[in-house]
């Protein structure tokens, strides 16, 4: 419905300001009124229009709405039906004369016809006016029992909406109990999705305030209503059938064999033309599956095809959103499509919404088979006229090249770019050139020769800008004529507006100085000087910081500032894997298109009933970091289903044997490829990431231009003796706390696990045993697929120094998060790759 | 879950506004429209269809050139949002005929009709169009269609969007024919968008056929219809499985790579004899989308040669060769080839006699545009271009130019080689047999050839 016009706003010249054509509907409508004459309806209907058409562009009509009523007297439902629609419209502003209205609705939800008597209804709920809804209780009550099944689709809607006129009222009437019977038995099944709508709605409002009602809600959750939905699932409208599939992805199945019967029933909506049901189904798979490593593999494996028919057959708008969808899968698993890089290719007349998402997907599936085809593609796309896609391939390129595959040729074709004279182009890849060497040195004297080329009057960007001076400094005993370009660089230090180009310019003088003195020493007077006159805060303290460390002492100030350094192994990831989870929990809602989690765009009450983890993932891992307290009592009282050494709980959760997903008719075509080809794969990408953080880390400070970390400067501590733990190692659970307490965390790792690994957490009882025979002790545990928590401790052999270990497990995307504390953080290092390397033989025969 | 919708013109009015649940403030729709705008005015591109401001999730998609667009401040699906917009905008074109802006402004008290009993407070209740008949007593006011530009494909092709054209019938599913009689006559299209990307040297990098059979019913009683496919079509992932070397042998054998279905097919014997049965609902539908990357024999090959003429000048020529039957032709044909950022000036010459061609250099976006009318299968048609640069091109012109995309249509001519053998409409009804049409259309969705 249109809104009613705002007094602030200007009425655009193609719209009238509507004050002389209302006053004249009015006049016109009063003489229509009463009369009875032939042909007065049709009259009737061409002034309604002309209202409604008003009440659309914002005009508004509201003074109208006594004639409006007067005229509604008719027989005639086309007239009636836009009556109804202005009055809803205005019937809030004008609460005193929505009253006028009252009696002829009522009348009309007594009508025969049964369309009259919904449409009345609708009209009557849809009044939002808190003072009349005493006329809406009886009617509702009637409605709901009406015979025809019209009328009780709306009277259920008419419900939820009364409930957000007064909740009081609608719950005293006792209309959640009746809209819980239809839900089980009304032979509609409109009517029975429409209770299903309500209900939720209404119960997780209640839920906040009410034990009652928290319990009815999970009764919406429990076996018989949901395999009665299930059972009725083809009945129900497609967008109906949405709203089941994500019930019942909330569902918690007993046992292995419920959750293939409900993926047997379900396995043809895969195929349906409507992408929501495609997509809901998917949801609802991919949750099942989660703690059966081998089925959730192929349920990959199945979605994959239907999902990329749903991309290339709807419109643009379609294929994006089941393309986000398809993105977070190939983020999960890329592996998994990485022979179908070919349907990630970017067409030109795509819109560019589509080609970012194609992009970073192919970057994803990138791997030693097709980085060749990958990369040529995405070179094609750095010569397109569409630039920020043609940054963002050049970008692509340089993240496969970080990813190691093939890094020889994509170096080289990175060099060609430079070579393109496109400025944007060679912007990009002058960043990606730096970033490329801080990971692998070795390239240095291939890049360096190119770079060298590249005058730094051409280059604008300060991102690139700054890239090409942090490689001057670094390789200025390369470059022949670093010294001179710095010093050029300095003499215009005032047409240079980007603070972090001037940061940057700092380090790299101040290291080329170390390297080349005779020929930097006046240029890096100059620097300081005009670094310390410089307005900006960071320019001005890093100048004055060299120039004070160079006064004090010049070899300390060349460790600080030109330490030997370590290439970068991996780089920071932009995204935390809790938030990955977290949105992987929110599959098929905004949180995927987003790529964000729903609290960081949407208020809590509008989360409501559609949010999936809230109930169910308690285990929140993410914001724990901070208060980790007391963490043994914390997961006993907190999470129910946390086992502190239960065993019984395990069993139903685990499949019966091991070839469970052979389940009698869940494709067993599909088990032998799946078995066989991605499992190499698996292993193949799993060996790629090392894990080397603290390296990193200060590596990253050094890039950053940030000389005055003094990390690096620490000489490595001599290599201590083999550490050796105490297999027989004791501790009771609230030295355990008080420790954990105390202690600050010396170590914070994130590690992949192996397939195999992952696949041996479905009984997390085996890991406690495993890493017991490594001498580490577990103390508390817990979790549910995909996240296991587990808390270790051990000891010295020959002393009483004890470690404390927080590992957090994934099995969605195969990674231990690791937190260590020791009494000796001096062998805490060594003590985490003691644990790495028990955790990696966890699972292998 | 959806607070409002709105149908607004290219120029952000509003054409319809419903506002169900009243959640969302009032100037939704021009806080909508001023993004959208915005966001291709700041070198963006196109805005996602999804997008979130102040915490309003604003849906969107386009529709005859029109902007269907949905609010909420839940965390909904996507998918069902963008679905459900999709579909609306096919029941108002089922009941409308036609749909374009004129279409929607004659009849929005029509559509506020509809919209009333499509969602209420939010919830989808029915899309049916068969179903939404008894409740929906507006009669269409049916616009001209011979006033409207030439329809078919190849019209919604020229929006440049990859959208899968609506049929050329622009008859409303409630509106009798003048005389007050309905014709019994049912309509299926095997709708074909072809994807190819030739590399410099002629090779086919990818091709891939996105292919639709659309059925649009005007039979009373709803009869069964049963539709038979080729018999040796296979669905499976085409090729790729090494142990399967079948799809490449023998001539026909179609094989695609995933198909999905409309509710109303039934399935029993499409493992047997490949047919389907349904009962049509009214309106448009598509029967089956399906997805082939078998290899194909593309209509057309592109032979670029780039030649420099001096320091600031160099010649293109493009070839353009049909290679499909003489029996069908192609029409409304456009081949397009970004040039050199440098270029000021080209001047074109066509073979002798050659008529209904045109051609242009967009000086905007240093576009060469080469439109031709009609291709008649076999034919081979060449341009001449002279570019006139202000700088040197260093020799970079390859690098700085192309690729050469086509568009076309071809109707009756279908790539995948998939067929109707035959439409059977079960029980008969007493009439005289109705009309049934059968039709093919292959079109480009992207045709590339690269330099």
């Amino acid at each position: 419905m249109a809104p009613p016009a705002q007094s602030n706003r200007s009425p655009s010249p193609s719209q009238p300001s509507g004050k002389s054509e209302v006053s004249d509907l009015k006049l016109q409508l009063r003489q229509l009124a009463g009369s009875r004459a032939p042909g007065v309806d049709d009259s009737k209907r061409e002034l309604f229009k002309k209202v409604i058409s008003y009440m659309t562009i914002g005009i508004d009509v509201s003074s109208l709405f006594g004639e409006m009523v007067m005229c509604s007297v008719t027989p005639d439902i086309v007239l009636k039906k836009m009556c109804y629609l202005y009055v809803g419209n205005y019937a809030k502003v004008n609460p005193d004369l929505a009253l006028l209205t009252i009696n002829f609705l009522q009348r009309d939800c007594k009508d025969e016809d049964p369309m009259i008597r919904g449409l009345a209804l609708r009209s009557l709920c849809s009044l939002r006016v808190a003072n009349l809804v005493e006329y809406l209780v009886g009617q509702l009550g009637s409605g709901l029992k009406d015979s025809n099944s019209y009328v009780r689709t709306v009277a259920v809607m008419g419900v939820l909406k009364l409930y957000h006129i007064s909740a009081l009222t609608c719950v005293d009437a006792d209309f959640p109990a009746v809209l819980k019977h239809l839900l089980l038995n009304d032979p509609d099944t409109q009517v029975v999705a429409n209770c299903l709508s309500a209900l939720q709605e209404i119960w997780s409002s209640e839920a906040t305030t009410s034990e009652e009602a928290l319990r009815d809600r999970e009764t919406l959750l429990s076996k018989p209503v949901v395999y009665y939905l299930l059972n009725r699932i083809k009945e129900f409208s497609e967008w109906a059938q949405c709203l089941v599939l994500e019930l019942v992805a909330k569902y918690v199945p007993s046992d292995s064999n419920e959750i293939f019967d409900i993926m047997n029933l379900l396995e043809d909506r895969l195929h349906h033309a409507n992408g929501a049901v495609v997509l809901a189904t998917t949801k609802l798979f991919l949750h099942l599956t989660l703690s059966m490593t081998d089925v959730h593999q192929q349920v990959y494996e199945r979605i994959k095809a239907p999902l990329l028919t749903l991309v290339s057959s709807g419109s643009p708008e379609q294929s994006y959103a089941v393309l986000s969808h398809l993105h977070l899968l190939v983020m999960r698993a890329p592996y998994i499509f990485a022979s179908d890089y070919k349907h990630f290719y970017c067409q030109y007349n795509e819109p560019s919404y589509v080609k970012k998402l194609k992009l970073e997907m192919l970057t994803a599936v990138a791997n030693e088979s097709n980085t060749y085809e990958i990369v040529t593609e995405l070179c094609e796309y750095a010569a397109n006229v569409d630039i920020p896609i043609a940054r963002e391939s050049i970008r692509a390129v340089g993240k496969i090249a970080l990813e190691q595959y093939d890094v020889n040729a994509i170096v080289d074709r990175l060099l060609q770019f430079l070579e393109m004279e496109k400025d944007y182009v060679t912007s990009e890849a002058l960043v990606l050139v730096k970033d490329l060497l801080r990971k692998y040195p070795q390239w240095s004297h291939d890049c360096i020769a190119v770079v060298g080329n590249i005058s730094s009057k051409n280059i604008q960007e300060p991102k690139a800008k700054a890239a090409l001076i942090w490689m001057l400094g670094e390789y200025s005993q390369d470059m022949q004529d670093a010294p001179y370009i710095l010093e050029s660089l300095i003499e215009n230090w005032d047409d240079e507006h980007s603070a972090e180009v001037r940061l940057h310019l700092l380090t790299a003088v101040m290291k080329c100085f170390f390297k080349r003195p005779p020929e930097t020493q006046k240029t890096l007077g100059a620097a300081l000087a005009a670094g310390v006159a410089d307005f900006h805060q960071d320019v001005h303290d890093r100048a004055l910081f060299y120039y004070r460390l160079l006064q004090y002492n010049v070899t300390v100030a060349e460790r600080v500032v030109n330490p030997p350094k370590q290439a970068v192994s991996v780089f920071a990831d932009t995204q935390s894997s809790e938030v990955k989870d977290r949105i992987f929990d929110e599959f098929n809602t905004l949180s995927v298109v987003y790529q964000k989690p729903s609290y960081m765009f949407t208020d809590k009450e509008h989360r409501g009933p559609f949010e999936f983890s809230d109930e169910l993932g308690n285990l929140s891992i993410g914001t724990e970091s901070t208060d980790t307290g007391v963490p043994g009592h914390r997961v006993e009282a907190n999470d129910k289903d946390l086992l502190l050494s239960t065993s019984e709980e395990e069993e139903t959760r685990v499949p019966s044997n091991n070839g469970a997903y052979n389940a009698p008719s869940y494709d067993s075509s599909l088990v032998s490829i799946v078995a066989s080809q991605p499992q190499s794969d698996l292993l193949s990408t799993n060996t790629v990431v090392p894990s080397s953080a603290s390296q990193s880390s200060f590596a990253i400070d050094n890039l950053l231009g940030l000389g005055v970390s003094v990390t690096p400067a620490l000489a490595p501590a001599p290599s201590p003796p083999p550490l050796n733990l105490n297999p027989k190692a004791a501790l009771d659970p609230s030295t355990f706390q008080q420790k954990w307490r105390q202690l600050p965390i010396s170590l914070s790792q994130e590690y992949s696990m192996s397939p195999s690994g992952v696949g041996a957490l479905t009984t997390p009882q085996a890991l406690l045993l495993h890493m017991q025979s490594h001498s580490v002790h577990c103390i508390a545990s817990g979790g549910q697929s995909p996240n296991f928590k587990f808390f270790f401790f051990a000891q010295k052999a020959e002393e009483p120094s004890i470690f404390l270990v927080e590992c957090v497990i994934s099995t969605a995307n195969s990674k231990a998060q690791i937190k260590i504390k020791a009494d000796d953080q001096s062998v805490s290092q060594e003590f985490s790759s003691l644990f790495q390397s028990a955790l990696s033989k966890f699972g292998l025969p | 879950m959806i607070s409002q919708f709105f149908v607004l013109s290219q120029r952000g009015d509003n054409i319809v506004f419903r506002d169900y649940r009243g959640e969302v403030q009032k100037g939704s729709a021009e806080i909508f429209f001023r993004k959208v705008k915005f966001w291709k005015e700041d070198g963006e591109g196109d805005a996602p269809p999804v997008f979130n401001v102040d915490g309003v999730n604003y849906f969107h998609v386009k529709v005859a050139g029109l902007l269907f667009a949905a609010t909420t401040r839940a965390n909904v699906s996507p998918s069902f949002v963008l679905e459900l917009l999709q579909r609306i905008a096919r029941v108002i074109k089922d009941y409308l005929g036609v749909l374009n802006e004129d279409s929607l402004r004659k009849n929005f008290v029509l559509v506020y009709e509809l919209l009333d009993e499509v969602i209420d407070f939010g919830y989808v209740q029915t899309t049916s169009t068969e179903v939404l008949k008894s409740y929906v007593f507006n009669e269409p006011l049916v616009v001209d269609a011979s006033r409207m530009p030439p329809l078919g494909p190849a019209a919604i092709f020229r929006q440049g969007t990859k959208r899968m054209p609506g049929t050329a019938i622009t008859k409303s599913v409630v509106a009798n024919e003048p005389g007050g009689r309905k014709r019994e006559e049912i309509f299926v299209d095997v709708i074909e968008k072809i994807s190819v990307t030739f590399s410099s040297s002629g090779y086919i990098l990818t091709s891939e056929i996105d292919g639709t059979i659309q059925m649009k019913s005007y039979l009373t009683g709803n009869p069964e219809i049963r539709v038979a496919l080729n018999e040796d079509l296979s669905i499976g992932q085409g090729g790729r499985s090494i142990h399967d070397y079948s799809s490449s042998f023998g001539a026909g054998t179609v094989t695609l790579d995933d198909c999905n279905f409309h509710e109303s097919v039934r399935l029993d014997s499409f493992d047997i004899d490949r047919t389907l049965t349904m009962i049509p609902p009214d309106g448009e539908f598509s029967v089956m989308n399906y997805r082939i990357t078998q290899e194909f024999k593309p209509p057309f090959r592109i032979n670029t040669l780039v030649e420099e003429a001096g320091l600031l000048k160099a010649e293109v020529i493009i070839k353009v060769r049909a290679e499909f039957p003489s029996s069908v032709s192609a029409n409304t044909i456009l081949v397009q080839m970004p040039l050199p950022a440098y270029t000021i000036r080209a001047s074109f010459e066509l073979e002798p006699g050659t008529v209904g061609n045109t051609t242009d250099f967009k000086e905007a976006n240093k576009r060469l545009e080469w439109g031709l009318k009609k291709i008649i299968g076999g034919s081979e048609h060449t341009l001449r271009a002279k570019l006139t640069f202000s700088q040197e091109s260093h020799g970079n012109i390859l690098k700085e130019a192309g690729p050469v995309s086509m568009t076309f249509t071809i109707s009756m001519y279908n790539a995948s080689k998939l067929q109707v053998k035959y439409l059977q409409i079960v029980k008969k009804t007493k009439t005289d047999n109705p009309y049934r049409w059968v039709r093919y259309i292959t079109q480009a969705n992207s045709y590339v050839a690269r330099l």
